[in-house]
């Protein structure tokens, strides 16, 4: 299994011009990217804006309604989905969290929970760990496995700050110690940025992918999420690019002035308003707003 | 063996409720307690068709409930009406076009109570057979399917993700339900399959730390409550299959009661970390 992966340089997955359709109406249209491995793609854009479900078409949970989607044959997924709500009713514990999709040799499971900091609560009901705690769980639960392709949709949700960019230096050092590729969903640019080797940036289709530096310059990102997320992600990745200039302009690194924030726009100042549509058109195939 | 009516109703009672302690796990795991009880209902549309085609009547309530989970499935997916009504409309009009029906072969006369409620003192030792077989059968599919159904109750779409066959594990859980319902007919009715499927694992929930442990406590509580019941039955002159879910009542509360609790659910939890 593992050997027929190795023996392709290729990507784990490729989406080619995927789109998911339901109720009528297209989720996502035309989404291209793949996920080699030892490589970390995020995905990102506002809410609604199909990164969870080019995710699932990625790993085969969701048929794509056109386009199509190329996996390794073999491939071990470790899957860390947006939403898990565990009924009460289910006695489950940390430890038989781990367990679920497969079994995992005591000291394996063990080293998981250690490495998400979480080795304390293995006996915990997982219904009585925080939302944090929680997120620690299923991530330690996905990375047991030794999967091929982890998929983590939003995997630092509920986690502060210090834990937040401990867990991407934890995402970070899974990558280069178990070489496997990494699809990671985020709405949340600040930190996930600098452990990416590849931005997608989607808003109902793909509006643009780079590095995270070109993508940050990208007129179509600095659109999506506003002047001060790409602000605020310069700050964390020490590379400022552009600078805002007291009157509300942007001054870039070629020394132009731009007038990137709209007049009738009131929303740039507030550093968490990452899910703004300032446009749309999520349908219109292979449109670009520049 | 088994000449006594009283021990053959015991056996097959303990039969039947150490298949249901499972099951009865997933269904209140999987929030579907509406859905079985639309499965039982429409039973008596199977024994009705049984009476008119003249088949057997296990096989008919058992083809009929996989005809009702497969309409289900199909009408689920058509997103037209909410999972709950339509739940609600198929298990009223199975129940009463199997009333109607009855009604209509004027030359058949049946005991309507024994099929809404259960005969268990009725049961032959072709019936045990029939419950112990079928017992061992969805117990041994249970566990072959305990993987891909718990990791599908936790979220199907990880278990898919992950290689599991969620929606082939809960096909076949919904056949497994059919087998169960057309097997306990006879002994709680059709009326008070639920019950033993969610009383009995509702209690357990309360001293388990680990979802198989619930599932073993399910089945040894409602084993308890059939012999509960069953003696209750005997003794006091009450109807068996009511008893047997009176019993399982009884256990239940007595499982709410804030004494039991502080001192069974430390020890689960003890129970559960040594496993």
């Amino acid at each position: 299994m593992l050997s027929s992966i190795d023996s392709k340089s290729g990507p784990l997955v490729s989406l080619h011009d995927v789109g998911v359709r339901r109720d009528g109406r297209w989720l996502v249209r035309g989404v291209d990217f793949s996920v080699s491995r030892g490589e970390i793609v995020t995905l990102i854009g506002p809410n609604g804006s199909g990164k969870s479900t080019s995710a699932k078409a990625a790993i085969g949970v969701l048929k794509p309604d056109e386009g199509h989607v190329n996996r390794v044959s073999g491939l071990k997924v470790g899957y860390v989905p947006q939403k898990l709500a565990i009924d009460w009713t289910l006695p489950l514990s940390v430890q038989r969290l781990m367990t679920l999709t497969g079994p995992l040799p005591e000291r394996e499971l063990t080293a998981a929970l250690e490495a998400v900091g979480i080795a304390h609560l293995a006996k915990a009901e997982v219904q009585h760990l925080s939302g944090g705690e929680f997120q620690r769980a299923l991530l330690a639960r996905a990375i047991a496995r030794k999967p091929d392709l982890l998929v983590l949709d939003e995997p630092v949700q509920g986690v502060d700050f210090s834990g937040e960019i401990a867990l991407y230096d934890l995402i970070k050092s899974i990558r280069n110690s178990q070489g496997c590729g990494i699809l990671l969903i985020s709405h949340d640019l600040h930190v996930v940025m600098a452990a990416t080797d590849t931005v997608v940036c989607l808003n109902g289709h793909v509006c643009c992918r780079g590095t995270p530096q070109t993508v940050s310059q990208s007129p179509e990102y600095v659109r999506l999420f506003g002047t001060r997320a790409a602000q605020s992600l310069a700050i964390y990745s020490h590379h400022h690019d552009h600078t805002h200039l007291p009157d509300g302009r942007v001054q870039h690194s070629d020394g132009s002035i731009t007038d990137h924030c709209r007049a009738d726009d009131g929303h740039h100042h507030e550093h968490d308003d990452h899910h703004h549509h300032d446009h749309e058109h999520p349908h219109a195939e292979g449109e670009r707003h520049v | 063996m088994f000449d006594d009516f009283f021990l053959r109703a015991v056996v097959a009672g303990v039969g039947l409720a150490l298949t249901t302690g499972p099951l009865g796990c997933f269904i209140i795991w999987r929030r579907m307690a509406y859905f079985g009880d639309t499965i039982s209902h429409s039973a008596l549309l199977g024994v009705a068709l049984s009476l008119l085609f003249q088949l057997n009547l296990t096989l008919s309530v058992f083809a009929v409930a996989v005809l009702v989970s497969v309409l289900l499935l199909f009408l689920q997916r058509r997103q037209a009406l909410s999972a709950d009504a339509l739940l609600g409309i198929l298990s009223h009009a199975t129940l009463a076009i199997g009333l109607v029906i009855v009604a209509f072969m004027s030359w058949v006369r049946i005991d309507l109570i024994a099929f809404l409620f259960g005969d268990i003192l009725a049961v032959s030792q072709s019936d045990i057979a029939v419950i112990w077989g079928g017992g061992i059968f969805v117990l041994a599919a249970i566990a072959w399917l305990w993987r891909p159904l718990l990791a599908s109750t936790v979220n199907p779409e990880l278990a898919e993700a992950e290689g599991l066959r969620p929606e082939r594990a809960r096909l076949l859980f919904m056949l497994l339900m059919a087998v169960v319902i057309a097997i306990a007919m006879k002994i709680v009715g059709i009326l008070l399959i639920t019950a033993l499927l969610i009383i009995p694992a509702a209690t357990a929930r309360r001293f388990a730390a680990t979802p198989e442990t619930m599932a073993i406590f399910a089945s040894l509580l409602g084993a308890i409550a059939v012999f509960g019941g069953l003696f209750g039955s005997l003794r006091y002159d009450t109807p068996s299959g009511p008893s047997i879910v009176v019993a399982a009542l009884v256990l239940f509360i007595i499982s709410l009661l804030p004494l039991v609790r502080r001192a069974g659910t430390p020890a689960a939890q003890q129970r559960g970390q040594s496993s």
